[in-house]
């Protein structure tokens, strides 16, 4: 059963001067996670605010656990949990405090929701801060904090907006290890990042979007396989580019680019090392020298490169 | 009725808010104790009133009505500050009454005002302050001081969903309240303005206002209402037409822009 549906989503802000959602569609099976792929500025937040009920679209349908958003957004709030781009959280109150009152706003009596609110402390290793207020606590003791408030009463759908920007790799691994756990308990997960290794980890299935459509779909090994695995670049002195490109090429069995730039020539490469040791041999013969060379796994940016053919445009973003 | 408990719950909020950090009200109640300070005893001996027991009985409705005006700009910026963090969203985003979250805020806003009122009230009897018209006459006085309060709190709600910045919050706010206790009755007889200022402020809602509390507080002068006009002769009855006004229109508008923030 597909749990979250959403058909050509449409949606512009002022006054349809920017085009944030361009018939976006996406759907997620039940019990499995969906990640959304994309560069700043590409929708994401647009995407998981609508489904969550916080925005209405220009056009286009979308239904959560069967009950669609725009008709009856009151019954999808009760079976939803969402954890926005940015922490959430009262930041007077303490963590405890928190977590008590959303408990409550769940309708939880009182001595459930702080039964609830202890649990939740605990199993987000945030006990010992429970009773410091929530602007002593560190980027990642927010993000924790924020999750857990999403989970109060335990939701059968999730969405999570970026739930890992801006954490040092130890808050992100430590994220990680809380949404696995959370995936494992059946729980169904629309989760959206900017990284391609993040959606690697955590995603069942992917779908990249940029400026407000998907343009690819599947799982992660499909969409590495499309942007074709790991790259070889090399790089070379002026005169032995057009030899280069021709040897990159014929080992790489694809169509070398050249980045006339940089002097860098690169492709996508299936053999990996084999590919980049006969690469060197060939050059090697022909007496042309490498300046550099290397193989690179595939980034977003490599994902934008060969399903766009442009770079993704970063979009700055002041908040 | 699980609305109304919803909204309480965000009530309950706030008073841990304050409980968690105390200066807040601390110095709520400072300011408006100040004030009278200031007034009763920098500007009290220069202005002439003619009135038993000096200027100080005339001053306090004045500063009361000011005081609760303020509760515009309290709301507010509390609202706009939620709306600066995402709470906004994550209430927007629970199995709750739409509306709880901002009639908690109103309600939570008033409470405040019982407290600041019962210092001020306090700090007047202090200096002098003497209501002559017997204990529910003032009990009276003061619950119609609460409504004004939170009357104005629904435009604050208005307000502080409308902008898109706190700071122009507390700008915006301070725009609508100053000229309003200003250009009013409340620390200065309306006589001495030129003749069409006069007219404002005699229609100003806070001149009602303070002129509703000075009946009912007792005093016989109408202070500073020019002869004949109907704000002027019946304070109370278009107090209460402003209050409801202000609510007919903000309440709806508020609720709108709350269910379609950030939109
Ligand atoms: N309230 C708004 N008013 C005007 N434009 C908006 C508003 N919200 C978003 N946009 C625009 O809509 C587009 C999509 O924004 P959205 O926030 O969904 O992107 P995103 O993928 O979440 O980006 P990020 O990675 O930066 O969070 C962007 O061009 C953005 O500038
Ligand atoms: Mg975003």
């Amino acid at each position: 059963m597909k749990t979250v549906i959403a058909e050509n989503l449409v949606k512009t802000y002022n006054k349809g001067k920017v085009k944030a959602l361009d018939g976006l569609s996406l759907d997620v099976e039940e019990g499995t996670v969906l990640s959304v792929l994309g560069p700043n500025g590409a929708g994401k937040t647009t995407t998981v605010r609508i489904l969550a009920t916080l925005l209405s679209p220009d056009s286009g349908r979308a239904s959560v656990g069967g009950i669609d958003v725009i008709a009856h957004p009151e019954k999808v709030r009760e079976v939803i949990g969402l954890s926005g781009q940015y922490a959430a959280v009262d930041e007077t109150l303490t963590g405890w405090d928190n977590l008590v009152m959303f408990g409550r706003l769940y309708h939880l009596n009182k001595n459930a929701a702080v039964k609830r609110a202890d649990e939740l402390l605990e199993q987000f290793s945030l006990t010992e801060s429970a009773k410091r207020p929530i602007k002593t606590y560190s980027g990642g003791m927010r993000r924790r904090l924020d999750l857990a408030a999403s989970l109060i009463v335990k939701p059968k759908v999730l969405f999570l907006d970026e739930p890992t920007t801006g954490l040092d790799p130890r808050g992100r691994q430590e994220m990680w290890g809380v949404i696995e756990d959370l995936v494992k308990g059946g729980v169904t997960l629309l989760l959206t990042t900017q990284y391609l290794e993040e959606a690697d980890q955590l995603a069942d299935d992917i779908i990249v979007i940029d400026h407000g459509k998907v343009i690819a779909h599947g799982t992660s090994d499909a969409l590495k396989k499309e942007v074709g695995g790991e790259r070889l670049e090399v790089v070379v002195e002026q005169s032995s580019i057009p030899k280069t490109l021709e040897i990159v090429s014929r080992v790489s069995g694809n169509q070398a680019t050249l980045d006339e730039g940089l002097r860098r020539i690169s492709a996508p490469v299936s053999t990996g090392s084999m590919a980049l040791m006969e690469v060197l041999r060939s050059m090697d013969s022909e007496g042309i020298h490498a300046l550099d060379v290397g193989l690179k796994r595939p980034s977003l940016d490599d994902v934008f490169m060969s399903l766009t053919g442009h770079a993704a445009e970063v979009e700055e973003v002041t908040k | 009725m699980n609305a109304i408990k919803d909204s309480l719950i965000i009530t309950k909020r706030q008073l841990l808010q304050l409980a968690r950090v105390p200066e807040v009200l601390i110095f709520s109640t400072i300011q408006p104790v100040m004030f009278v300070l200031l007034f009763r005893y920098v500007f009290g001996g220069s202005i002439e009133t003619g009135q038993p027991g000096g200027y100080v009985q005339l001053l306090m409705p004045g500063i009361f009505v000011q005081t609760v005006a303020f509760t515009l700009a309290a709301t507010a910026s509390g609202l706009a500050e939620d709306m600066k963090k995402g709470l906004i969203d994550r209430f927007r985003s629970l199995p709750i009454s739409r509306s709880a979250l901002i009639v908690g805020r109103t309600l939570g806003d008033s409470l405040l005002n019982i407290v600041v009122l019962a210092v001020m009230g306090m700090a007047g009897y202090l200096v002098g302050w003497r209501p002559t018209s017997g204990l529910l006459k003032v009990a009276l006085a003061f619950l119609f001081l609460l409504f004004f309060g939170y009357a104005l709190s629904w435009v604050g709600i208005y307000i502080g969903l409308s902008a898109r910045d706190a700071r122009v919050v507390q700008n915006v706010s301070f725009l609508v309240t100053f000229p309003l206790t200003f250009l009013s009755n409340a620390f200065a007889p309306t006589t001495g303005m030129p003749r069409p200022l006069q007219y404002v402020a005699e229609w100003n809602p806070v001149s009602t206002m303070v002129a509703a509390c000075r009946q009912l507080f007792g005093l016989e002068n109408q202070f500073g209402a020019t002869a004949g006009s109907f704000p002027s002769e019946n304070p109370l009855t278009m107090s209460f037409i402003y209050m409801g006004l202000i609510m007919v229109v903000f309440v709806p508008l508020s609720v709108k822009k709350y269910k379609n923030a950030s939109n």
